[in-house]
């Protein structure tokens, strides 16, 4: 890649403002860095990433408002966690913690399960019960 | 610890901004005690190049695919071809590990860190995953804010004690467990001939040699025939997420355009230089063409996931353009490894 040829696509989600490093040639072959605000590939990509989570988001936030699922898959979806690694957040094996995902058996959480999950989402208890 | 008196908020830590946090940091951390190694040059000595396609570790039901070596292992392997003495250290818990981290800076010495770039609140939001294995140097403190290099980053910037205390102790794979390291003996000169050799030859072996399908040229191979069938086997829209991601592996964040490909490149034209080979720098030069082969078919990906195309002639396109990437990553490293250097 030449140096003029560093793409500068400025149109990504953090408006621009990040700029990163790139190795590309100067007009003698010599190796340069030079910095670059972004590309259009990599963005679509990102934004599409994205766009995943939110809609995982959106979707757990329904089910939780009709009382099919827990909370906790909405703030796992939220904090991009997967069930692995919210099971080590919360120090319980993956098992329980998809028990807690049945709005049943999270209404019956002792508070000091539901601060370990309020902890890992970094939020209050309150706010992991009544999701808004 | 010959210089213990001097106050932590006086570390003079030169920052320059690079564009792999870990080849970076070693750039970084070397200069500050007066070892000249450019970020490349890092990267090559410890044999950072690769490729590895691995279905069944998937990151958020999403295969995973690296163009580089295990996180750890280019630092490891460059501070031992180097003979720089490294004091490395894990915490069982955060605070131990910022009590550790205290000392160290008041002795005078920037410190590596290992961190969940989750949880560092400077990190652009759209970059905040939980990816666990990000470097950057500590190098003083401003009150309750920790002072940062981030290799990554244009300038030098600050933490607040609680972000990076969650940063260096995010849970996952693989847990930092506050992993910090900061050289202990620097020799004052090195010569960098046989390191560049010892480099190159791992890179050539790690590309040519593994014999497992999902590693090296034939991890390439493997992931194009696999890319294929992702419309019939996965649908069009896990499809696209998985494209997405081959993607971002190779131009998001850190790796210097074309997965480390031009990184690579810069390196061998430095190599040239140090061991007056011209054959280096012709390899050097097809391999930035490689790299440009890589960049087309993330450009040409690119278009896929924004049309989401339904159209299964797209994805068997992009698979014939990784096979040229093995292709001529396969010649470009048995050229590499006959090279006599």
């Amino acid at each position: 890649m030449k140096k003029e040829e560093v793409p500068q696509d400025g149109n990504n989600m953090h408006d621009g403002t990040f700029k990163q490093l790139f190795y590309a040639t100067d007009n003698a072959g010599q190796y340069v860095p030079v910095t670059s605000v972004g590309w259009e590939p990599e963005n679509v990509a990102m934004q599409q990433a994205w766009e995943e989570i939110n809609e995982r988001v959106e979707k757990a936030k329904a089910q939780v408002l009709a009382g099919e699922i827990s909370p906790v898959v909405y703030y796992m979806e939220k904090t991009i966690m997967d069930l692995p690694l919210l099971a080590s957040y919360v120090g319980k094996f993956q098992w329980q913690v998809k028990r807690h995902m049945k709005p049943a058996v999270f209404n019956k959480l002792s508070d000091s399960m539901l601060r370990k999950y309020a902890a890992a989402f970094k939020v209050s208890v309150q706010e992991l019960k009544n999701i808004k | 610890m010959d210089e213990v008196l001097e106050v932590m908020n006086d570390i003079q830590f030169n920052h320059e901004q690079t564009a792999h946090c870990e080849s970076g940091v070693i750039s970084n951390i070397f200069r500050h005690y007066g070892l000249h190694i450019s970020e490349p040059m890092a990267f090559g000595i410890g044999a950072g190049i690769f490729f590895g396609h691995l279905p069944f570790v998937k990151v958020n039901g999403v295969p995973g695919t690296t163009y580089r070596v295990v996180p750890g292992a280019i630092f490891k392997r460059v501070c031992k071809r180097l003979g720089v003495k490294i004091e490395s250290q894990t915490f069982s818990s955060p605070e131990k590990g910022m009590e550790a981290l205290d000392r160290v800076l008041e002795a005078g010495r920037p410190v590596g860190l290992l961190s969940s770039v989750y949880y560092l609140p400077y990190f652009p939001p759209a970059y905040r995953f939980h990816f666990n294995a990000h470097n950057l140097v500590a190098f003083g403190k401003d009150g309750d804010n920790y002072r940062i290099s981030d290799p990554i980053m244009e300038t030098v910037t600050q933490i607040d004690a609680k972000s990076l205390a969650e940063a260096r102790f995010a849970k996952g794979f693989p847990a930092p467990r506050g992993k910090m390291y900061y050289p202990v003996q620097v020799p004052e000169k090195v010569s960098l001939e046989q390191p560049i050799r010892d480099g190159i030859k791992q890179a050539c072996s790690d590309m040519l040699n593994i014999p497992l399908p999902m590693f090296g040229v034939k991890g390439m191979r493997f992931l194009a025939k696999r890319l294929k069938h992702y419309p019939e086997k996965v649908g069009d829209r896990k499809a696209v997420l998985y494209l997405g991601n081959i993607i971002r592996m190779q131009e998001e964040i850190g790796t210097g355009g074309a997965g480390f490909r031009f990184m690579y490149a810069a390196f061998l034209q430095e190599a040239a230089g140090v061991l007056k080979r011209e054959e280096l720098s012709e390899l050097s030069a097809e391999l930035t063409s490689i790299g440009d082969t890589w960049r087309n078919f993330a450009f040409n990906a690119g278009r896929v996931c924004k049309s989401r195309s339904v159209n299964n002639v797209s994805y068997a396109e992009l698979s014939e353009m990784l096979m040229q990437c093995a292709a001529e990553e396969e010649v470009l490293f048995r050229k590499l490894s006959k090279v006599k250097l």
